[in-house]
């Protein structure tokens, strides 16, 4: 077999009539980090939650780690896994939202140490030392006892991104992480990403800040109608792009 | 109008609403309980994605609300002893307001559920949650906070409501009032005094769910 990471072979997605993924193609090694780029509509949030089985999709295969996603083959026909065995594959991945999606009801402390207390079956002990360990590693640990609602916008994600992480996925998934922040709070969450890219974590982010996806990212990836548009490295892809659409998406955007 | 006010013959029985209130807030108690089990299930019914789970849950909504509660009172009273199911007063009117109490909480809860943002449930499968586990931790403490303004009328309702076992002499509140009424003749003083109990009975409900809000609310 491979050592990929990640496999995406011929991905479909339809929703009812209107086919949104068309048979995307992308492998993944460890410790790559892929920006994913394009204009709103061109499938890539879509793309980035089939991974993790938010979105069911019809057609072709994703595996993580040799181990396939969401779907087996029994006596020729394709079938959705067991929930418990879905719940199980979905933790290989971490996901970070654009909505942050903290559990308002729980402080930070409590939303990181859920996962771990609930699915790692961790005690309470266990829990709170990991998830302390990763708010210090976010810059929060002094805001572990605040619930999301006295925190920013920025401190939720990055609460959010530790809740993911302290999970101990292989996979880092990021939703437009950013888009929901005031301008002034985008810089505090990106510089956390980028320190998680040097550590080595794989990730795979859809993104709108260009810029920092030129920086981050080990190779990007244009989406465009449902397919895989353009991809490379950063420097080619941004500055001399060899496609029509990929030119004019970034005279629109934010890259210059 | 020559009617003088004379609480004494009241007072002499008050031991009795005394009991007659007790066994009010039992039958609530127990009614109620049962009422936020089935709830709770159908509500998650009525949500539902699958047909089969929706249609039942939105039937039963439909039949028992819009259903006198009294006629279901009377007809679980008398009616179900002839298709062979025989209660005692109490069981069959704890049942009756059970279900009752199930459909209106129902709604109750229903209205909490979709008033969670579908987010929650995803960061809960993100980080590898089940369903069930999304439920408990997540689902169903968000609703609760949401909806305890309103689940705090409708428990002041429904308990209320226990005044209408006196119709199959149940010995609650009500009951005992227009015994003593009957007994003492002292019509309007029996009446303001049970109504007194239940009024203060309500205040208090309200102000331990208020006290339950204010506990549970989430810090900003």
């Amino acid at each position: 077999m491979t050592n990929n990471l990640l496999e995406i072979r011929d991905l479909h997605k339809r929703y009812g009539t209107v086919e949104v993924l068309k048979g995307v193609d992308c492998t993944m090694r460890q410790g790559e980090v892929i920006s994913i780029i394009g204009s709103s509509g061109s499938g890539k949030t879509t793309m980035l939650r089939c991974i993790n089985m938010l979105e069911e999709f019809q057609g072709g295969t994703i595996s993580i780690d040799g181990q396939e996603i969401g779907y087996e083959m029994v006596n020729g026909v394709r079938r959705r896994k067991r929930e418990k065995d879905i719940a199980r594959q979905r933790a290989l991945t971490g996901m970070a939202f654009q909505q942050f999606n903290l559990f308002p009801h729980m402080t930070a402390a409590g939303n990181v140490a859920l996962g771990l207390v609930k699915v790692k079956k961790m005690s309470r002990d266990e829990a709170k030392a990991i998830a302390e360990k990763w708010l210090d590693r976010v810059g929060l640990l002094s805001r572990k006892d605040h619930y999301p609602g006295q925190l920013s916008g920025g401190q939720q994600q990055r609460v959010a991104i530790a809740r993911a992480i302290a999970m101990n996925p292989k996979l880092m998934l990021f939703d437009e992480v950013t888009s929901a922040l005031d301008p002034e709070l985008v810089n505090e969450v990106l510089q956390v990403i980028k320190g998680l890219a040097e550590d080595g974590m794989s990730m795979l982010l859809v993104t709108h800040e260009m810029r920092f996806a030129y920086e981050v990212s080990s190779r990007v990836i244009f989406m465009n109608q449902g397919r895989i548009g353009e991809e490379g490295n950063p420097r080619e892809m941004f500055l001399k792009p060899k496609t029509e659409r990929l030119t004019d998406f970034l005279k629109t955007s934010s890259f210059n | 109008m020559t009617y003088s006010l004379n609480f004494a013959a009241v007072w002499r029985s008050f031991d009795l609403l005394l009991e007659g209130l007790a066994l009010s807030l039992g039958l609530a108690f127990a009614a109620i309980l049962a009422g936020c089990v089935i709830g709770l299930i159908v509500a998650f019914g009525l949500v539902s994605r699958t047909v089969a789970l929706r249609k039942p849950a939105g039937l039963y909504v439909t039949i028992i609300r819009n259903t006198p509660i009294l006629v279901l009172v009377l007809f679980s009273y008398f009616a179900l002893p002839e298709l062979g199911v025989r209660l005692g007063k109490i069981e069959s009117f704890v049942l009756t307001l059970a279900i009752y109490s199930g459909a209106y909480l129902a709604e109750v809860f229903r209205g909490g559920l979709i008033a969670v943002p579908p987010g929650q449930r995803e960061a809960g499968l993100a980080i590898g949650l089940t369903e069930m586990q999304i439920r408990t931790s997540i689902i169903i403490p968000l609703m609760l906070r949401n909806v305890l303004p309103s689940l705090g009328s409708t428990m002041i309702s429904l308990f209320k409501d226990t005044s209408l076992a006196a119709a199959i002499a149940v010995p609650e509140l009500t009951f005992e009032a227009r015994k003593i009424n009957v007994e003492t003749f002292r019509v309007i003083e029996t009446w303001i005094v049970a109504s007194c109990l239940y009024v203060a009975t309500c205040s208090l409900l309200a102000a331990l769910m208020r006290a339950v809000e204010r506990r549970l609310a989430v810090p900003r």
